[in-house]
């Protein structure tokens, strides 16, 4: 089957896909997001049954299925449930590396939530490291309303 | 279970197979697959097709790559993901009793396109995509989770490595077989910290083809069966925050009920020889622990000492792996091939003493979605 092959150049077609979306980021994370803007505070959102409360919030229960209700602030402060060191430019990065990833689970918070960790080398990172949320100086209602995380001093 | 796998076909697992289309992969895959079972595509009475249209760069593309798969006016359906879920579907079509010959398929050519931007947008675009993490970041962060919970050493993840891509040079399929060192491992470039290069799998092409067959089919033919005795998939939470990314409870679960239809009441005795998906280094100890053949936190520990080589108590992916060549969505159908010639003694240099294996596909950021395949030489 190989030999076909033998004096032709395999021809190499280049395109892609290229779709605007605008995604409906939902009642929950729209109040969560606008509060986030407007008042610096993070919300997250308690589950009626079991009491846990979810940042980022939760519409649902992860764990009873019921509709969570009351909204509860929580945080700034949290800690790093765990994290990576990017050093490797890759093509979905929006930052320089290196770049360091957490999941930081607030006060207050049953879950955790994906963001950057700055402000100290990232080599001196840790699990368990107290951190708090760096709040964006721009007016986007939306997760980056938080800057970043940094180590509580 | 009354079903058996009757054929398989794989085609070899390349960096760039620029010769062949996914149809050229899947036209192949399919014919060795028939041969190996004995019979022509006219004895297939349905497909079902396993692709990602990401990854393939079309959208619907389950309905582009089935004139390759033999269905025009067949019965074809389609399932997005790993190719152990597509053939999880078509054994369940198969125990119907509605079908006798249920051909599957799952390929993917990762060399077409940027795994980190495709798998970047698997994050949820409200709350997290936006960060840039894709598959290796994401990974990187439950590698650093599971070793801090469980003490399990970068050493120990390297010699998964090692194990790995030296099982690779007796398989004629694989992309990258090599003898390298636990040293070699440490010096690869650190793409994301704990991750080193040669902690990662490579971007592959490839397909497979699969054939599960009903237990009056299989009487009527000269095909070697490996027949299926458990099949169970679980789900974990889709948010990373939203789990403990450094347990696999999705993986014991799905264990757990394979081995319960299979009737295996102790796994690390009962089973001979495990094909698990491990994109990454630390994810082949996880995943071991999952498959309750080792206790939580302890593969590392059973791996130095060579339970996991292919001349150990219980040879863990003894073709090398998926770190010896990654075709997305395929990749889990690889696994069940790989243990359908393990338990028919035809794995060639790669063979090991075998009456009963697992294999198992992933789903997913960080093993969100397991599948468990439990097959045993006899019925």
């Amino acid at each position: 089957m190989e030999n076909i092959f033998k004096d032709i150049e395999p021809q190499v077609y280049k395109s892609q896909i290229s779709v605007p979306y605008q995604w409906w980021a939902g009642e929950t994370a729209s109040k969560f997001f606008i509060t986030l803007r407007d008042e610096k505070k993070i919300l997250g959102k308690q589950c009626p049954q079991c009491g846990k409360v979810f940042c980022p919030p939760k519409k649902t229960c992860l764990f009873c299925y019921v509709d969570t209700n009351d909204w509860k602030e929580v945080g700034p402060k949290g800690k790093v449930i765990t994290y990576t060191i990017v050093y490797r430019q890759q093509a979905a990065l929006k930052k320089n590396v290196p770049v360091a990833f957490g999941l930081i689970q607030l006060e207050g918070s049953a879950n955790a939530m994906l963001h950057y960790i700055e402000g100290i080398e990232p080599e001196g990172i840790t699990i368990g490291m107290e951190v708090e949320a760096v709040f964006a100086d721009d007016k986007s209602a939306s997760i980056q309303a938080i800057s970043h995380f940094r180590p509580v001093k | 279970m009354e079903a058996a796998i009757i054929g398989i076909g794989m085609t070899t697992i390349e960096k760039c197979k620029v010769k062949a289309t996914y149809a050229d992969l899947a036209w192949e895959a399919v014919n060795k697959a028939l041969d190996d079972a004995g019979i022509g595509i006219e004895d297939i009475d349905n497909v079902i097709t396993t692709s990602s249209d990401f990854w393939d760069g079309r959208t619907i593309s389950c309905m582009a790559v089935g004139d390759a798969s033999g269905v025009r006016y067949k019965n074809c359906s389609a399932v997005e993901g790993d190719g152990t879920f597509g053939a999880a579907y078509a054994l369940a079509r198969s125990l119907s009793g509605d079908y006798k010959t249920t051909l599957v398929t799952a390929h993917s050519k990762g060399s077409e396109s940027v795994s980190s931007i495709i798998t970047n947008a698997a994050f949820d675009p409200i709350y997290e995509r936006g960060f840039g993490m894709d598959m290796i970041s994401a990974c990187a962060m439950q590698a650093r989770a599971y070793m801090h919970a469980t003490g399990t050493t970068s050493e120990q993840l390297a010699l998964v490595s090692c194990k790995n891509h030296k099982n690779a040079k007796d398989n004629p399929y694989a992309q990258l077989p090599m003898n390298i060192t636990v040293k070699d491992v440490l010096n690869s470039e650190m793409i994301a910290d704990p991750l080193h290069k040669l902690d990662c799998s490579p971007v592959s092409d490839g397909c497979c083809a699969i054939i599960i067959a009903n237990a009056d089919f299989v009487k009527k033919i000269k095909a070697k069966p490996v027949w299926i005795k458990g099949v169970a998939f679980c789900s974990d939470a889709y948010f990373m925050g939203d789990r403990d990314l450094s347990k696999a409870k999705a993986l014991e679960e799905a264990a757990k009920k394979a081995y319960s239809i299979a009737g295996i009441t102790n796994p690390q005795k009962e089973i001979n020889v495990a094909e698990v998906y491990d994109a990454f280094t630390y994810q082949e100890l996880m995943w071991i622990e999952g498959l309750g053949l080792a206790e939580y936190g302890k593969a590392g520990v059973m791996l130095e000492k060579g339970i996991y080589n292919r001349d150990g108590k219980l040879p863990v992916n003894p073709s090398g792996g998926l770190l010896s060549g990654h075709p997305v969505i395929a990749a889990g159908l690889y696994r069940i091939a790989e243990v359908v010639l393990q338990l028919r003694g035809e794995a060639g240099g790669r063979q090991v003493n075998a009456r009963r294996g697992v294999a198992h596909g992933v789903n997913g950021l960080c093993g969100q979605s397991h599948c468990v395949w439990v097959l045993d030489k006899d019925k």
